[in-house]
Protein backbone atom coordinates (compact mmCIF):
# COMPACT_ATOMS: atom_id res chain seq x y z
CA UNK A 1 0.00 0.00 0.00
CA UNK A 2 2.79 2.04 1.04
CA UNK A 3 4.74 1.41 -2.64
CA UNK A 4 1.10 2.56 -4.47
CA UNK A 5 0.81 6.06 -2.14
CA UNK A 6 4.57 7.34 -3.11
CA UNK A 7 3.84 6.39 -6.44
CA UNK A 8 0.60 8.64 -6.82
CA UNK A 9 2.02 11.72 -4.79
CA UNK A 10 4.17 12.93 -7.76
CA UNK A 11 1.43 11.90 -10.51
CA UNK A 12 -0.81 14.72 -8.24
CA UNK A 13 1.72 17.18 -8.27
CA UNK A 14 2.01 17.26 -11.97
CA UNK A 15 -1.75 17.82 -12.96
CA UNK A 16 -0.49 21.27 -12.11
CA UNK A 17 1.27 24.08 -14.71
CA UNK A 18 4.54 24.37 -12.33
CA UNK A 19 5.21 20.71 -12.42
CA UNK A 20 5.08 20.99 -16.01
CA UNK A 21 1.64 19.13 -17.31
CA UNK A 22 -1.03 22.02 -18.07
CA UNK A 23 -4.48 21.01 -17.35
CA UNK A 24 -6.89 21.32 -20.10
CA UNK A 25 -3.43 20.62 -22.44
CA UNK A 26 -3.52 24.61 -22.56
CA UNK A 27 -1.11 26.82 -20.97
CA UNK A 28 -2.06 29.07 -17.92
CA UNK A 29 -2.21 32.15 -19.95
CA UNK A 30 -3.71 30.54 -22.42
CA UNK A 31 -6.42 29.21 -20.47
CA UNK A 32 -6.86 32.58 -18.35
CA UNK A 33 -7.32 34.26 -21.73
CA UNK A 34 -10.20 32.18 -22.07
CA UNK A 35 -11.38 32.69 -19.39
CA UNK A 36 -10.88 36.78 -19.52
CA UNK A 37 -13.11 36.09 -22.98
CA UNK A 38 -15.71 34.72 -21.44
CA UNK A 39 -16.14 37.51 -19.02
CA UNK A 40 -15.78 39.83 -21.71
CA UNK A 41 -18.51 37.82 -23.79
CA UNK A 42 -21.02 38.05 -20.71
CA UNK A 43 -20.33 42.23 -20.63
CA UNK A 44 -21.09 42.23 -24.69
CA UNK A 45 -23.93 39.98 -24.31
CA UNK A 46 -25.85 42.27 -21.97
CA UNK A 47 -25.14 45.61 -24.02
CA UNK A 48 -26.79 43.21 -27.54
CA UNK A 49 -29.51 41.69 -25.23
CA UNK A 50 -30.50 44.82 -23.33
CA UNK A 51 -30.57 46.71 -26.92
CA UNK A 52 -33.25 43.38 -28.16
CA UNK A 53 -34.98 44.26 -24.93
CA UNK A 54 -35.40 47.51 -25.62
CA UNK A 55 -35.86 46.99 -29.13
CA UNK A 56 -38.79 45.01 -28.74
CA UNK A 57 -40.45 47.46 -25.83
CA UNK A 58 -40.76 50.20 -28.66
CA UNK A 59 -43.03 50.20 -31.83
CA UNK A 60 -41.46 48.78 -34.72
CA UNK A 61 -42.02 50.09 -38.14
CA UNK A 62 -44.97 48.99 -40.16
CA UNK A 63 -45.72 50.31 -43.54
CA UNK A 64 -48.98 49.11 -43.19
CA UNK A 65 -49.91 51.47 -40.23
CA UNK A 66 -46.54 54.20 -40.91
CA UNK A 67 -46.89 54.39 -44.21
CA UNK A 68 -43.58 55.39 -46.55
CA UNK A 69 -40.29 55.09 -44.34
CA UNK A 70 -39.14 58.07 -42.98
CA UNK A 71 -37.48 58.67 -39.42
CA UNK A 72 -39.63 59.68 -36.41
CA UNK A 73 -39.04 58.83 -32.82
CA UNK A 74 -42.77 57.00 -32.80
CA UNK A 75 -41.18 53.96 -33.78
CA UNK A 76 -37.94 51.54 -34.07
CA UNK A 77 -35.76 52.74 -37.32
CA UNK A 78 -34.69 50.35 -39.69
CA UNK A 79 -31.02 50.32 -39.47
CA UNK A 80 -29.80 49.92 -43.34
CA UNK A 81 -31.79 52.70 -43.76
CA UNK A 82 -30.23 54.98 -41.29
CA UNK A 83 -26.58 53.60 -42.18
CA UNK A 84 -26.31 54.37 -45.48
CA UNK A 85 -23.45 56.84 -46.27
CA UNK A 86 -19.88 56.23 -47.39
CA UNK A 87 -16.91 58.60 -47.13
CA UNK A 88 -16.66 60.36 -50.40
CA UNK A 89 -19.76 59.87 -52.05
CA UNK A 90 -21.93 62.55 -50.21
CA UNK A 91 -25.41 62.35 -51.02
CA UNK A 92 -26.03 58.81 -52.85
CA UNK A 93 -27.47 56.27 -50.67
CA UNK A 94 -25.98 52.97 -50.28
CA UNK A 95 -27.36 51.19 -47.27
CA UNK A 96 -24.38 48.99 -45.38
CA UNK A 97 -22.08 49.67 -47.59
CA UNK A 98 -19.72 51.20 -45.30
CA UNK A 99 -20.43 48.62 -42.73
CA UNK A 100 -19.93 45.61 -45.07
CA UNK A 101 -16.51 47.41 -45.92
CA UNK A 102 -15.97 47.75 -42.20
CA UNK A 103 -16.73 43.89 -41.65
CA UNK A 104 -14.61 42.88 -44.50
CA UNK A 105 -11.57 45.00 -42.81
CA UNK A 106 -12.22 43.06 -39.63
CA UNK A 107 -12.07 39.69 -40.91
CA UNK A 108 -8.64 40.53 -43.16
CA UNK A 109 -6.99 41.67 -40.39
CA UNK A 110 -7.84 38.12 -38.20
CA UNK A 111 -6.92 36.61 -41.30
CA UNK A 112 -3.05 37.97 -40.81
CA UNK A 113 -3.78 37.75 -37.07
CA UNK A 114 -4.03 34.08 -37.58
CA UNK A 115 -1.05 33.84 -40.09
CA UNK A 116 1.11 35.38 -37.92
CA UNK A 117 0.13 32.76 -35.39
CA UNK A 118 1.02 30.01 -37.80
CA UNK A 119 4.66 31.99 -38.47
CA UNK A 120 5.26 31.93 -34.92
CA UNK A 121 4.91 28.23 -34.68
CA UNK A 122 7.39 28.20 -37.61
CA UNK A 123 9.89 30.34 -35.69
CA UNK A 124 9.49 33.01 -38.84
CA UNK A 125 10.48 35.99 -37.13
CA UNK A 126 9.93 38.09 -40.07
CA UNK A 127 6.78 36.63 -41.08
CA UNK A 128 5.82 37.32 -37.91
CA UNK A 129 6.60 40.86 -38.18
CA UNK A 130 4.83 41.06 -41.48
CA UNK A 131 1.55 39.54 -40.59
CA UNK A 132 1.17 41.91 -37.03
CA UNK A 133 2.24 44.67 -39.23
CA UNK A 134 -0.53 43.69 -41.54
CA UNK A 135 -3.35 43.48 -38.59
CA UNK A 136 -2.12 46.80 -36.71
CA UNK A 137 -2.82 48.69 -40.27
CA UNK A 138 -6.41 46.36 -40.07
CA UNK A 139 -7.38 47.60 -36.87
CA UNK A 140 -6.51 51.31 -37.36
CA UNK A 141 -8.12 51.25 -40.87
CA UNK A 142 -11.48 49.84 -38.70
CA UNK A 143 -10.82 52.83 -36.42
CA UNK A 144 -10.88 55.24 -39.02
CA UNK A 145 -14.23 54.30 -40.12
CA UNK A 146 -15.43 53.88 -36.82
CA UNK A 147 -14.56 57.07 -36.18
CA UNK A 148 -16.20 58.78 -39.87
CA UNK A 149 -19.35 56.78 -38.82
CA UNK A 150 -19.70 57.92 -35.77
CA UNK A 151 -18.70 61.59 -36.61
CA UNK A 152 -21.81 61.04 -39.91
CA UNK A 153 -24.22 59.85 -37.15
CA UNK A 154 -23.16 62.97 -34.86
CA UNK A 155 -23.82 65.31 -38.09
CA UNK A 156 -26.81 64.08 -38.98
CA UNK A 157 -28.46 64.29 -42.30
CA UNK A 158 -28.46 67.71 -44.37
CA UNK A 159 -32.43 67.32 -43.98
CA UNK A 160 -32.57 66.84 -40.65
CA UNK A 161 -35.69 65.30 -39.25
CA UNK A 162 -38.46 67.50 -37.89
CA UNK A 163 -39.54 65.92 -34.37
CA UNK A 164 -43.15 67.04 -32.48
CA UNK A 165 -42.80 67.14 -28.27
CA UNK A 166 -44.50 68.71 -25.83
CA UNK A 167 -42.83 71.89 -24.44
CA UNK A 168 -44.61 73.93 -21.57
CA UNK A 169 -47.85 71.97 -22.21
CA UNK A 170 -47.82 72.77 -25.78
CA UNK A 171 -46.99 70.65 -29.22
CA UNK A 172 -44.10 71.90 -30.40
CA UNK A 173 -42.36 71.14 -33.82
CA UNK A 174 -38.35 71.56 -34.28
CA UNK A 175 -36.07 70.21 -37.19
CA UNK A 176 -32.84 68.36 -35.33
CA UNK A 177 -29.85 67.21 -37.06
CA UNK A 178 -28.01 63.85 -35.85
CA UNK A 179 -28.10 62.28 -32.62
CA UNK A 180 -26.68 62.12 -29.54
CA UNK A 181 -27.08 60.97 -26.08
CA UNK A 182 -30.63 62.95 -25.90
CA UNK A 183 -32.28 63.49 -29.08
CA UNK A 184 -31.93 61.52 -32.39
CA UNK A 185 -33.21 62.49 -35.84
CA UNK A 186 -33.23 58.85 -36.71
CA UNK A 187 -35.37 57.35 -34.39
CA UNK A 188 -36.25 56.89 -30.89
CA UNK A 189 -33.17 58.55 -28.32
CA UNK A 190 -32.54 54.87 -26.89
CA UNK A 191 -31.51 53.73 -30.65
CA UNK A 192 -28.62 56.34 -30.57
CA UNK A 193 -27.82 55.59 -27.01
CA UNK A 194 -27.27 52.42 -27.72
CA UNK A 195 -25.64 52.44 -31.15
CA UNK A 196 -22.95 54.79 -28.75
CA UNK A 197 -22.45 51.99 -26.41
CA UNK A 198 -22.55 49.06 -28.38
CA UNK A 199 -19.90 50.18 -30.80
CA UNK A 200 -18.04 52.26 -28.60
CA UNK A 201 -17.64 49.54 -25.97
CA UNK A 202 -16.46 47.32 -29.30
CA UNK A 203 -14.65 49.58 -30.58
CA UNK A 204 -12.37 50.62 -27.11
CA UNK A 205 -12.14 46.77 -27.56
CA UNK A 206 -10.45 47.55 -31.24
CA UNK A 207 -8.10 49.86 -30.05
CA UNK A 208 -7.14 48.42 -26.82
CA UNK A 209 -6.34 45.08 -29.65
CA UNK A 210 -4.42 47.43 -31.66
CA UNK A 211 -1.88 48.43 -28.59
CA UNK A 212 -1.10 44.72 -27.85
CA UNK A 213 -0.62 44.51 -31.47
CA UNK A 214 1.89 47.22 -31.40
CA UNK A 215 3.60 45.74 -28.64
CA UNK A 216 3.93 42.54 -29.67
CA UNK A 217 5.69 43.45 -33.05
CA UNK A 218 7.77 45.65 -31.32
CA UNK A 219 8.90 42.91 -28.60
CA UNK A 220 8.77 40.55 -31.77
CA UNK A 221 10.96 43.10 -34.16
CA UNK A 222 13.69 43.17 -30.83
CA UNK A 223 13.82 39.38 -30.91
CA UNK A 224 12.31 39.04 -27.58
CA UNK A 225 10.39 35.84 -28.64
CA UNK A 226 12.87 33.90 -30.91
CA UNK A 227 15.45 33.97 -27.51
CA UNK A 228 12.19 32.77 -25.23
CA UNK A 229 12.00 30.46 -27.93
CA UNK A 230 8.15 30.39 -28.53
CA UNK A 231 5.58 32.69 -29.50
CA UNK A 232 3.41 32.19 -27.54
CA UNK A 233 2.57 35.79 -27.11
CA UNK A 234 1.09 36.25 -30.36
CA UNK A 235 -1.37 33.44 -29.84
CA UNK A 236 -2.60 35.16 -26.30
CA UNK A 237 -3.07 38.57 -27.90
CA UNK A 238 -4.31 36.37 -31.66
CA UNK A 239 -7.19 35.08 -28.92
CA UNK A 240 -8.18 38.63 -28.36
CA UNK A 241 -8.00 39.96 -31.57
CA UNK A 242 -10.25 37.37 -33.18
CA UNK A 243 -12.91 37.65 -29.98
CA UNK A 244 -12.95 41.66 -31.52
CA UNK A 245 -13.52 40.17 -34.82
CA UNK A 246 -16.00 37.75 -33.44
CA UNK A 247 -18.20 40.54 -31.47
CA UNK A 248 -18.43 42.62 -34.57
CA UNK A 249 -20.15 39.93 -36.15
CA UNK A 250 -22.74 39.33 -33.74
CA UNK A 251 -22.93 43.63 -33.67
CA UNK A 252 -23.12 43.14 -37.68
CA UNK A 253 -25.78 40.51 -37.59
CA UNK A 254 -27.67 42.06 -34.36
CA UNK A 255 -27.35 45.88 -34.93
CA UNK A 256 -27.00 46.34 -38.71
CA UNK A 257 -28.86 43.32 -40.66
CA UNK A 258 -31.72 42.23 -37.89
CA UNK B 1 -2.51 24.93 -30.04
CA UNK B 2 -0.93 22.39 -27.99
CA UNK B 3 -0.11 20.15 -30.75
CA UNK B 4 1.12 23.26 -32.96
CA UNK B 5 3.07 24.48 -30.02
CA UNK B 6 5.65 21.23 -30.26
CA UNK B 7 6.16 21.96 -33.89
CA UNK B 8 9.49 24.07 -33.65
CA UNK B 9 11.05 21.57 -31.45
CA UNK B 10 11.49 19.38 -34.70
CA UNK B 11 12.86 22.24 -36.90
CA UNK B 12 16.08 22.19 -36.89
CA UNK B 13 17.40 25.83 -35.00
CA UNK B 14 18.17 28.65 -38.33
CA UNK B 15 15.80 26.43 -40.65
CA UNK B 16 12.43 27.89 -41.06
CA UNK B 17 9.36 25.33 -41.97
CA UNK B 18 7.29 26.12 -45.18
CA UNK B 19 3.88 27.86 -44.38
CA UNK B 20 0.77 25.84 -43.71
CA UNK B 21 -2.08 28.34 -44.35
CA UNK B 22 -4.12 25.86 -46.46
CA UNK B 23 -6.94 25.80 -44.05
CA UNK B 24 -6.83 29.87 -42.80
CA UNK B 25 -7.35 30.66 -46.27
CA UNK B 26 -10.39 28.33 -46.79
CA UNK B 27 -12.22 29.61 -43.43
CA UNK B 28 -11.29 33.28 -45.21
CA UNK B 29 -13.42 32.24 -48.12
CA UNK B 30 -16.13 30.71 -45.89
CA UNK B 31 -16.28 33.60 -44.07
CA UNK B 32 -16.53 36.31 -46.91
CA UNK B 33 -18.88 34.22 -48.75
CA UNK B 34 -21.79 33.79 -45.52
CA UNK B 35 -20.93 37.74 -45.06
CA UNK B 36 -21.63 38.33 -48.64
CA UNK B 37 -24.52 35.82 -48.51
CA UNK B 38 -25.77 37.84 -45.61
CA UNK B 39 -26.14 41.06 -47.76
CA UNK B 40 -27.92 39.03 -50.75
CA UNK B 41 -30.46 38.30 -48.04
CA UNK B 42 -30.91 41.57 -46.46
CA UNK B 43 -31.74 43.12 -49.73
CA UNK B 44 -33.74 40.43 -50.90
CA UNK B 45 -36.33 39.12 -48.55
CA UNK B 46 -38.67 41.46 -46.45
CA UNK B 47 -38.28 41.75 -42.46
CA UNK B 48 -39.72 38.61 -40.76
CA UNK B 49 -39.06 35.76 -39.63
CA UNK B 50 -37.24 34.20 -41.91
CA UNK B 51 -34.64 36.83 -42.45
CA UNK B 52 -34.41 36.99 -38.66
CA UNK B 53 -33.23 33.37 -38.12
CA UNK B 54 -30.97 33.23 -41.84
CA UNK B 55 -29.02 35.77 -40.12
CA UNK B 56 -29.07 34.26 -36.73
CA UNK B 57 -27.75 31.17 -38.36
CA UNK B 58 -25.28 32.52 -40.66
CA UNK B 59 -23.77 34.52 -37.59
CA UNK B 60 -23.30 31.15 -35.69
CA UNK B 61 -22.26 29.54 -38.61
CA UNK B 62 -19.43 32.67 -38.24
CA UNK B 63 -18.58 32.32 -35.21
CA UNK B 64 -18.43 28.72 -35.22
CA UNK B 65 -15.33 29.18 -38.14
CA UNK B 66 -13.69 31.95 -36.17
CA UNK B 67 -13.71 30.60 -32.86
CA UNK B 68 -12.98 26.84 -33.59
CA UNK B 69 -10.59 27.40 -36.86
CA UNK B 70 -8.80 31.12 -35.96
CA UNK B 71 -9.20 30.83 -32.05
CA UNK B 72 -8.23 26.85 -32.23
CA UNK B 73 -10.66 26.01 -29.95
CA UNK B 74 -12.25 23.22 -32.04
CA UNK B 75 -8.23 21.25 -31.92
CA UNK B 76 -8.81 21.64 -28.24
CA UNK B 77 -9.63 18.92 -25.64
CA UNK B 78 -13.22 18.34 -24.64
CA UNK B 79 -13.50 20.02 -21.22
CA UNK B 80 -12.01 23.09 -22.22
CA UNK B 81 -14.05 23.10 -25.43
CA UNK B 82 -17.11 22.80 -23.01
CA UNK B 83 -15.98 25.36 -20.30
CA UNK B 84 -16.36 27.79 -23.05
CA UNK B 85 -19.47 26.84 -24.62
CA UNK B 86 -21.77 26.24 -21.54
CA UNK B 87 -21.72 29.57 -20.54
CA UNK B 88 -22.61 30.87 -23.54
CA UNK B 89 -25.73 28.22 -24.01
CA UNK B 90 -26.97 30.42 -20.51
CA UNK B 91 -26.89 33.77 -22.37
CA UNK B 92 -29.04 32.30 -25.27
CA UNK B 93 -31.74 31.85 -22.56
CA UNK B 94 -31.39 35.18 -20.73
CA UNK B 95 -31.69 36.83 -24.71
CA UNK B 96 -34.94 34.96 -24.80
CA UNK B 97 -36.32 36.19 -21.71
CA UNK B 98 -35.68 39.22 -21.84
CA UNK B 99 -37.14 39.55 -25.48
CA UNK B 100 -40.14 38.53 -24.07
CA UNK B 101 -40.39 40.57 -21.12
CA UNK B 102 -39.42 43.41 -24.36
CA UNK B 103 -42.51 42.57 -25.74
CA UNK B 104 -44.42 42.53 -22.71
CA UNK B 105 -43.37 46.07 -21.23
CA UNK B 106 -44.44 47.01 -25.17
CA UNK B 107 -47.96 46.04 -24.55
CA UNK B 108 -47.78 47.77 -21.02
CA UNK B 109 -46.98 51.17 -22.29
Amino acid sequence: MSATATTEAPVFDKKTWMGGVEPMKVSYGKLMMWFFLISDTFTFSALLVTYGLIRFSFQAYDPAIHGEFHFSNLYWPIPERVYEAVPFLHGIQLPLVFVGIMTFILIFSSVTMVLAVEAGHRMDKAAVEKYMLWTILGGLTFLGSQAWEWTHFIHGTDEGSVIREIVNGQWVERTIFGANLTENQYGPPAFADLFFFITGFHGTHVLSGVVLNILIFYRTSFGLYQRRGHYEMVEKVGLYWHFVDLVWVFVFTFFYLV
Amino acid sequence: MSDHSSHHHDTEPGVIAEPQTKAIWRTFVILSVLTAFEFLIAFTLHHGFLKTSIFVLMTIVKAFYIVGEFMHLKHEVKSLIWAIILPCIFVVWLLLALLMEGGFIFIAR
